[in-house]
């Protein structure tokens, strides 16, 4: 019980310092979405332990990190998580690839609902170089899935 | 495992609730602006994950300075001294320039300006958010920042802070697409007002008639007239002005000194606005340098 706490929030801190970790500004374009994948993991394994409440909880945390407005994360992160957890039965017979596919099309939905979200508070324009996080995000999805679950049958997490 | 939701709420009403929640809590921090004394212990309390990202640069950066060969070390001195020789020759100038200041200001009756304290800060972070310029320093409350305090860097203004935090700070870069600036042109002191772009080497000069006297190349300085930024440093230099007479204003894009792409070391200022009108006898023209390291107390004139 302590134990699976521990690895699910372990991992999910990880993301959030990946997330943030300072990268040249050529390669930055191309930071994945490393918490909505590693989120998308557990909400799938374990979709009774981690749904949308665990993403609501994550989401705040990185709208505080990255200094956006309150909430903004948190409302991605959420419906994100929850077309994931309603799902799950079907997804998990996927495979990994097409698996990867959803992964990137929810990553579309999250950056275009955080970029209209601000665009309503702020007036900012939408650039096409806000989406290579999807490519990247679907490129990352099999060693993500391939690494968590490696983990959680190591530590027989259920 | 359980295959059935046994306990709490039905995914449906968690997703409700959560929904509900962040509209709320981006009403109240957007709108509202509720969250703006609990910021300081929500970014206490995420300040360690800022740490551990902020790690692997850090290990980098002093590996690389342990392995810098003496020749290297030996060049950066000579240059560091030369430019030491360069620059004291400029202050002893300026001594004389500041002393003769005070003279002419006390002889026209004018208000003296005050020395205000200064302290180094480190850039720690900065933004992974694409729709807005900030960035993190390594100082916070516990340093004495504050809410919208001016940031310059080495050529020019960079921004205000924008959140304390206890141990550091956030700032938000003059060329946020939610910053503006008053300034003025040192040619010919005329206002505008500099509002950023969202690209971090443009600024725009909004609301230029045509018939205003700027040109490529004019430097702007803050006018200090907001309250939030002193007055007299350098803040952009124009770098394209369209007339074109089809619309209501001329275009002018503005370029800032500051390097905001290059940011490492950045200067705090504390202003002292209230001490501006005293007599001349308070002013004490002297340098000093306190005990702590990096906070330097001496006197600025313009």
């Amino acid at each position: 019980m302590r134990k699976r706490n521990v690895i699910i929030w372990g991992s999910i801190i990880i993301a959030l310092v990946l997330q943030i970790v300072p990268l040249p500004i050529q390669a930055d374009v191309y930071r994945p979405d490393w918490v909505l994948v590693v989120l998308a993991y557990w909400s799938m394994a374990l979709p009774n332990r981690v749904n949308v409440g665990v993403a609501f909880i994550t989401g705040v945390a990185m709208d505080i990190l990255v200094g956006t407005t309150l909430g903004i994360h948190s409302l991605g992160l959420s419906v994100s998580i929850y077309i994931l957890a309603a799902n799950y039965q079907r997804l998990r017979n996927y495979s990994v690839w097409q698996q990867a596919i959803i992964i990137g099309l929810l990553s579309s939905l999250y950056h275009l609902m955080t970029f209209w979200v601000q665009h309503l508070l702020t007036d900012i324009y939408f650039q096409f170089d806000y989406l290579w996080p999807v490519a990247a995000s679907m490129v990352l999805w099999p060693w993500v899935f391939w690494l968590l679950r490696k983990t959680r049958r190591q530590f027989s997490i259920m | 495992m359980d295959t059935i939701f046994t306990r709490g709420p039905s995914l449906n009403n968690r997703l409700t609730l959560a929904l509900v929640l962040s509209v709320l809590l981006i009403f109240v921090d957007h709108k509202l602006e509720g969250f703006k004394s609990t910021r300081v212990y929500l970014n206490s309390l995420m300040s360690p994950i800022q740490y551990l990202a902020n790690l692997p640069g850090l290990i980098l950066s002093e590996s690389a300075q342990r392995l810098t060969s003496k020749e290297q070390l030996l060049a950066e001195n000579q240059t560091m001294s030369n430019q030491l020789l360069l620059m004291s020759e400029k202050l002893q100038q300026f001594d004389v320039v500041v002393k003769e200041n005070e003279q002419l200001r006390a002889l026209l009756q004018a208000p003296m300006r005050k020395g205000s304290r200064k302290m180094v800060a480190e850039l720690m972070a900065v933004d992974k958010n694409p729709y807005s310029q900030q960035v993190v320093i390594n100082k916070g409350a516990i340093d004495g920042v504050y809410l919208s305090q001016p940031v310059i860097d080495d050529s020019g203004i960079v921004g205000q802070v924008m959140e304390v935090g206890s141990i550091n700070s956030r700032v938000l870069l003059v060329a946020d697409v939610t910053h503006a600036i008053p300034v003025r042109s040192l040619r010919n002191d005329i206002r505008f007002i500099a509002t950023g772009s969202g690209s971090l080497n443009e600024l725009y000069v909004e609301h230029v008639p045509h018939s205003v006297d700027i040109q490529e190349g004019d430097l702007l300085v803050s006018s200090g007239l907001g309250g939030v930024f002193p007055e007299g440093y350098p803040v952009a230099r124009v770098t394209q002005v369209v007339r074109d007479e089809s619309r209501p204003f001329a275009r002018v894009i503005v370029t800032p000194t500051a390097s905001l792409d290059r940011l490492r070391h950045l200067l705090l200022l504390w202003q002292e606005g209230d001490d501006r009108g005293e007599s001349v006898d308070d002013i004490d023209s002297e340098s000093e340098i306190e005990p702590e390291d990096n906070v330097v107390e001496e006197s600025e004139d313009a």
